[in-house]
């Protein structure tokens, strides 16, 4: 088959198409640049409809794969390799559907050097596409740090007013981690004589004594990426910072870059290892759960808050994925689904506010449901949805991970998941405190305030509730039928979940 | 334990039908509700949309039950369609049709319909006098969601699904509390409406952890699975400290929904509501969740008698508890809503005692009552308001005429602040305050009729509802459980007290307010459903006669629950009772009838009572205590973890000082200045400027004239060629 | 038949004259007629080495380098145009506003 026709390969490369009509489109012509960008990620998204319409859910297996040889002087043997399966389809699909979503939030948001915005806009989908994608290390890493130079300019040009600062922190943070993974990698590739993930995997013959360090290698550039705590501490700066657009799609797609990088390469590479670090895993996880959401309550900047409860919320996808059993890891893939859409949707939703307010102190919002009550209505449901109402999509990830983390035999001790049940409590806490603070209570200054520079504060336009309906409908639809996302990554958990029984059996 | 193909399903296709409806009659008042308020028949049509949606449910309910009965209670389940299925997991959206379901679905939505017809007229005046009109629509939005929430609660055929009916719920609980969010209860802008709301559904959220730590237990121990028979098969043969453990836990959740101690806290305040809501949601149905949740978990309970006694201890204090408190409160509301809270323990109390029958019964003949005392209470308010409003308005009104002073209503906003500032003067008036009220039986006589049954009814006299189901209750402590038994007859002595007080403070004597004075009835579509709701108060206790032949619920309910004691008329115990009943009214009438308040005056139990009543006053510094124990801990942890620890320590101390900070200091100070300044630097800088001196000098060369490059190669031409000639 | 050495003394002459032109001279159109002085000397040069070897190589390159003088003279004199447009002179020490 023609290398550039293959569905993978035309997924991963295609918003390359937009850049080059991007680059040659006249810069002062602002709508043409938007369309262009939207249409370019529509097609995208169109082309992962595609790829699902081909993928076959009760296939555990890679599929739909693309495989060259590409590097292989002195002895490597480094590939390109594409290929998806149960635990990468739903991230291609989230990143093609918020890729659009996060174009459209910026109509009238990014006004300055709008031809630039969405260039590094579509380079960043590649970036992600192809992370989601590779199967080969190498080329794995290549796309994980290909992602950092559009957000590092997605920040560091269109941010706040500490945006450069903020962009430094990222891209030095997420650099530091991905030494370490280098290195693994590196190792991996010698010792195994092939970069490949599903040859390393059927090899599988890495000692004990070293699958402890790949592991930690790996997970240093995971960890910071999720981010877990105590490593999150570049996530505020970066939130509050980043363009609403860029929010949208850090929380949305880039933090699950971390939890994926989990769930593709430390699990089923370092299985053992894995097992035995289960239990401080969980750990770590039930610490940053906790304390994600008691940070969260504390917070008087809405995005530093919806940033610190993402903290809390991947605090749940971590333990639902080291519990090692099938409703934990599909309660993990599926939260982070999740966290995508309702993060997502609460940032873009913050963004719409702050572009009339300019303001992101809670102290001087209030009562703003009784003159927008469209706005209200959807940042309530959005907000349930965030706390895991029952009904809504969050609460069947944090459910099935809980269960999950209740009965898991690596992690061994009901308590993690006693304890990060409290969470869902305290989640009650910040979210209904930051809904009540907006929306509730008397008119806050802010309205006021705003009513003197023009005409007040309006409620959501076309655009905006067009912006955010398809969020809601897949907040309702996983909330109340999630088996067709579930049908997608069962035969793949499975497996792994196997190959992880056969892991503890060898170890015992 | 599919449905087998021989059993006759009858309507129970319908079952999805009872969340369905409701939901229709919200989504048209979503999509047309706007159109709808533009006329003037706008708010009768939304009402009445709702109220049928709502009526739909009822329809179906009966449908349902009368499957049931046909087919002898016999389990029917209908699948609507799988929900979530994770390896062992296997949850689906399954409707249980059973005589226990049924029986609460015939409670919610009958009682649920009749507050819906209510509520048409209490929200028409209410929003008025709130001066938002257009908040009228919301209201039956909610209720209708209310509504499927409660339905999927009662008629879920696992505990997840009824975990999702026991979340939604107090979703529509939130909103309905805080349905005035900008303001307090006395309509003055601030954040107690919304504090309130926080608050309910918080402490439902603390219940519900419980609930979630249950249903974790009962997956891993109990089979694998949330249905309900399939848990109950397992419980069989598991160990009994896993089903303590459950059981407990599982008490933490009816503790939080059905408000008991110690998650009780919150049902007060949620009387911040409008009052169809109190009367709906936070006394006939939802708090009752609680009660079914153990009813429907019986043949868990049955299991472990340990955990029975103490979810029956934990009702029967709340029982006495509560009434304490309701003895020393003045807001008409708030004595109900302390009352729901100790009747509420009477039923979790029965429960817990294994007298599942009673307890359901009891809950039964107390929505009816309830309801209907909520609502009275609901129509006084709106009475006294009117009679407030028409003086303060008075003049005004003589002035421009009726149809002027409407339009000011519709203008919102504007017309608010106006009101606000007036207030603002002088005190404010508050219409839920029994101190503010008296004699109102002269002006609404209605409505006293009314009060006066639901007051006897929950006194528990004869033959009223409740005095059979409360000595159903009370029997059955007598006969196993002595302490139990002193426990809730105290408390029911104290009911009757307290409604005794309540009745001649609000009923009787002189008017304490221009406002009482004039205070106005309701109109008939509020006082048609109380009628209704009256009747049933009255005639509710023939559901479950004790006499040999009667105790048709017990009966009824023998289908679902398997053992139901149909207990007979035990004089004693009733005699006790009743007389008990009847003297603490002959105590109320003796200390608040006999000499009626006066204006101002204080409450003539303070002195005798001392600190004790300043205590019931006070709730007993619960709330305070909470505050001090609990939320301010919290709120203090989290600022600290977020300001000192978060913060300052790990941002801006070790990211910035530490580890920005040391690479700065290494690449400034320790390289740039020494190892490079003065090192590679000065070796640089030396090549340097032995460059420039170099170019300085041959710099000349270059003039840019190009005659002399010319003269420069003719030079070079005549070398070579030199070169070439002379070698 | 003059001698062969007679031409290329005639050129060598011409060449010189030309060169010393370039050199000396600020005019620029005096600078070119010597420019043009020095190719026709080669001209020469070429025209009778071609003669005396009988090959047409030599007369083949004298009408490439008329051709190629006839073009750099169109060119050049269109350049002092519009040098003096400017400058109002075609003094050659003048044209140095790109001197660093």
């Amino acid at each position: 088959m023609n290398f550039f026709l293959q569905p993978l390969t035309l997924l991963t490369f295609f918003p390359l198409v937009g850049v080059l009509v991007l680059l040659f489109s006249p810069s002062d012509r602002k709508d043409v640049l938007r369309w262009v960008a939207l249409g370019t990620s529509l097609a995208v998204f169109a082309l992962s409809l595609w790829v699902l319409s081909m993928f076959n859910a009760s296939n555990p297996d890679l599929q739909l794969t693309a495989q060259y040889d590409w590097i292989t002087v002195a002895g490597w043997n480094i590939q390109y390799y594409l290929g998806v399966d149960g635990l990468s389809i739903l991230l291609v699909l989230l990143t093609a559907f918020l890729t659009p979503i996060s174009i459209l939030s910026t109509w009238t948001a990014v006004e300055d050097r709008v031809k630039d915005f969405m260039v590094f806009f579509l380079l960043l989908e590649v970036g992600m596409m192809g992370v989601f994608l590779a199967q080969d290390l190498f080329l794995f890493y290549i796309f994980w740090e290909f992602t950092l130079v559009p957000m590092y300019f997605l920040i560091g040009i269109w941010g706040g007013s500490r945006r450069i600062y903020a962009a430094i922190k990222f891209f030095l943070y997420t650099m530091a981690g991905s030494i370490l993974m280098l290195l693994a990698i590196l190792w991996l590739g010698i010792y195994g004589g092939t970069f490949s993930v599903p040859e390393l995997i059927a090899q599988g013959n890495i000692p004990a004594s070293v699958q402890i360090w790949l592991f930690l290698g790996f997970a240093a550039s995971f960890a910071i990426k999720v981010p877990m705590w105590p490593l999150h501490s570049w996530l505020p700066d970066a939130h509050v910072e980043a363009p609403t657009a860029g929010s949208i799609i850090l929380a949305g797609v880039l933090l699950k870059m971390g939890t994926y990088g989990f769930l593709r390469f430390n699990i089923p590479l370092f299985p053992q290892a894995a097992i035995q670090a289960a239990p401080w895993i969980a750990l770590l996880a039930t610490i940053g759960i906790i304390y994600g959401a008691a940070v969260s309550y504390a917070q008087g900047d809405v995005k530093k808050l919806v940033a610190y409860s993402s903290v809390s919320h991947l605090g749940f996808v971590m333990l639902g994925m080291f519990a090692l059993n099938s409703q934990g890891m599909q309660g993990a893939i599926l939260q982070m689904i999740n966290h995508g859409l309702s993060t997502g949707a609460l940032f873009l939703l913050v963004g719409m506010i702050y572009e009339q307010t300019h303001t992101r102190e809670l102290k001087v919002y209030g009562g703003l449901w009784k003159i927008t009550p469209i706005f209200g209505s959807i940042m309530l449901i959005v907000a349930l949805s965030s706390m895991g109402l029952p009904g809504l999509n969050g609460f069947v990830g944090e459910f099935a991970i809980l269960l999950g983390a209740f009965g898991s035999q690596a992690i061994g001790n009901a308590w993690y998941a006693a304890i990060s049940a409290l969470g869902v409590i305290m989640a009650a806490v910040y979210i209904l405190y930051m809904f009540q603070k907006m929306f509730l209570g008397p008119q806050g200054s802010i309205v006021d305030e705003v009513k003197q520079h023009g005409h007040g504060i309006r409620d959501l336009n076309w655009r905006e509730i067009i912006t955010v309906a398809p969020l809601l409908l897949f907040i309702f639809w996983i909330g109340l039928y999630p088996k067709p996302f579930f049908a997608l990554m069962a035969p793949t958990v499975d497996k792994l979940v196997a190959a992880l029984q056969t892991a503890a059996l060898a170890m015992h | 334990m599919q449905l087998s193909e021989a059993v006759n399903t009858g309507f129970a296709f319908l079952a999805p039908w009872l969340v369905f409806s409701p939901l229709i009659g919200l989504l048209i008042n979503l999509l047309a509700g706007d159109w709808f308020m533009r006329h003037a028949w706008g708010e009768k049509a939304v009402g009445a949309v709702a109220s049928l949606a709502s009526g739909a449910a009822f329809v179906i309910s009966v449908l349902l039950a009368y499957t049931v009965s046909a087919s002898h209670g016999e389990v029917i389940r209908w699948k609507l369609a799988e929900w979530i299925h994770i390896g062992t997991l296997n949850l689906d959206w399954t409707f249980r049709v059973d005589s226990l379901s049924t029986t609460m679905m015939l409670v919610v939505s009958g009682v649920g319909t009749l507050i819906h017809i209510y509520a048409i007229g209490y929200m028409h005046e209410d929003v008025r006098f709130k001066n938002d009109v257009g908040r009228f629509r919301r209201f039956f939005l909610f209720l209708n969601l209310f509504i499927a929430m409660m339905m999927i609660l009662v008629s879920g055929d696992s505990y997840l699904m009824l975990f999702v009916g026991w979340e939604g719920v107090g979703l529509c609980s939130f909103l309905l509390i805080g349905f005035w969010y900008e303001l307090d209860t006395l309509g003055r802008p601030s954040w107690a409406n919304s504090n309130a709301a926080k608050k309910a559904f918080i402490t439902n959220r603390v219940g519900d952890f419980g609930f979630l730590i249950a249903a974790f237990l009962m997956f891993w121990h109990l089979g694998n699975s949330f249905q309900f028979d399939q848990v109950f098969e397992a419980a069989k043969t598991a160990p009994p400290g896993i089903i303590v453990a459950i059981t407990l836990f599982m008490l933490i959740g009816v503790a939080g929904k059905s408000a008991q101690i110690p998650l009780y806290v919150w049902l007060p305040d949620a009387m911040a509501g409008p009052t169809p809501v109190s009367a709906l949601i936070h006394a006939a149905t939802m708090v009752t969740a609680g009660v079914y949740l153990v009813t429907r978990s019986a043949e868990l309970y049955m299991l472990v008698p340990n955990a029975q006694y103490i979810v029956a201890l934990t009702g029967a204090i709340t029982a006495l508890f509560a009434a304490t408190i309701a003895v020393g409160q003045y807001d008409i509301k708030k004595v109900l809503a302390y009352s729901t809270i100790s009747q509420l323990g009477f039923m979790v109390a029965a429960v817990g005692m294994g007298a599942f029958a009673a307890g359901m019964f009891h809950l039964i003949t107390h929505a009816f009552f309830k309801a209907l005392l909520f609502l009275s209470a609901g129509s006084v308010i709106l009475g006294v308001e009117r009679g407030h409003h028409h003086l303060a308005h008075g003049q005004h009104k003589e002035k421009h005429g009726k149809g002027k002073v409407k339009h000011a209503f519709r203008k919102g906003g504007v017309k608010k602040e106006e009101r606000v500032q007036e207030d603002h003067g002088q005190e404010v008036f508050d219409p839920g305050d029994m101190r503010n009220m008296g004699g109102l039986r002269k002006t609404m006589p209605v409505t006293f009729w009314l009060y006066i049954i639901g007051t006897l009814a929950l006194a528990g006299i004869v033959p009223f509802a409740g005095f059979w189901s409360k000595d159903e209750i009370l029997l059955d402590a007598s006969l196993h459980f002595p302490v139990i038994y002193i426990l809730l007859s105290v408390a029911a002595f104290l009911t009757a007290f307290y409604m005794g007080r309540q009745i001649w403070m609000v009923f009787f004597g002189e008017a304490r307010s221009a406002a009482a004075a004039h205070a106005e009835e309701s109109p008939k579509v509020m006082t048609v459903p109380l009628m209704v709701l009256a009747v049933l108060s009255v005639l509710g206790g023939a559901l479950n006669l004790p006499f040999e032949g009667f105790h048709n619920l017990g009966h009824w309910l023998e289908y679902t629950l398997h053992e139901v004691e149909g207990l007979p008329l035990d004089y004693q115990v009733a005699g006790i009772s009743t007389v008990l009943a009847l003297l603490a009214l002959v105590a109320a009438w003796f200390i608040y009838g006999r000499n009626p308040l006066k204006t101002g005056q204080i409450d003539p139990l303070k002195r005798p009572l001392g600190f004790l009543f300043t205590g019931m006053e006070n709730k007993w510094f619960v709330d305070e205590i909470y505050q001090a124990l609990i939320l301010t801990p919290y709120e203090k942890i989290s600022q600290f973890l977020a300001d000192v620890i978060d913060w300052r320590f790990w941002h801006d101390w070790f990211h910035e000082k530490v580890i920005a900070g040391t690479y700065n200091w290494v690449s400034e100070i320790a390289l740039n200045r020494y190892a490079d300044q003065k090192g590679i630097d000065a070796f640089a800088n030396g090549l340097g400027s032995v460059t420039q001196w170099l170019s300085a000098a041959a710099r000349k060369v270059q003039n840019g004239f190009v005659r002399s490059y010319a003269l420069s190669v003719l030079f070079g031409v005549v070398l070579i060629l030199g070169y070439l000639i002379l070698k | 038949m003059v001698p062969i050495n007679y031409y290329i003394i005639l050129s060598a002459i011409l060449f010189t004259l030309g060169a010393l032109g370039v050199l000396v001279r600020r005019n620029a159109l005096i600078i070119f007629m010597s420019v043009e002085l020095m190719l026709n000397a080669a001209n020469l040069a070429m025209v009778a080495f071609s003669s005396v070897l009988k090959s047409f190589s030599g007369q083949i390159f004298v009408f490439f380098v008329i051709a190629v003088a006839a073009a750099e003279v169109a060119v050049g004199l269109a350049l002092i145009v519009e040098i003096f447009k400017s400058k109002r002179s075609i003094d050659v020490d003048q044209m140095n506003s790109m001197k660093g």
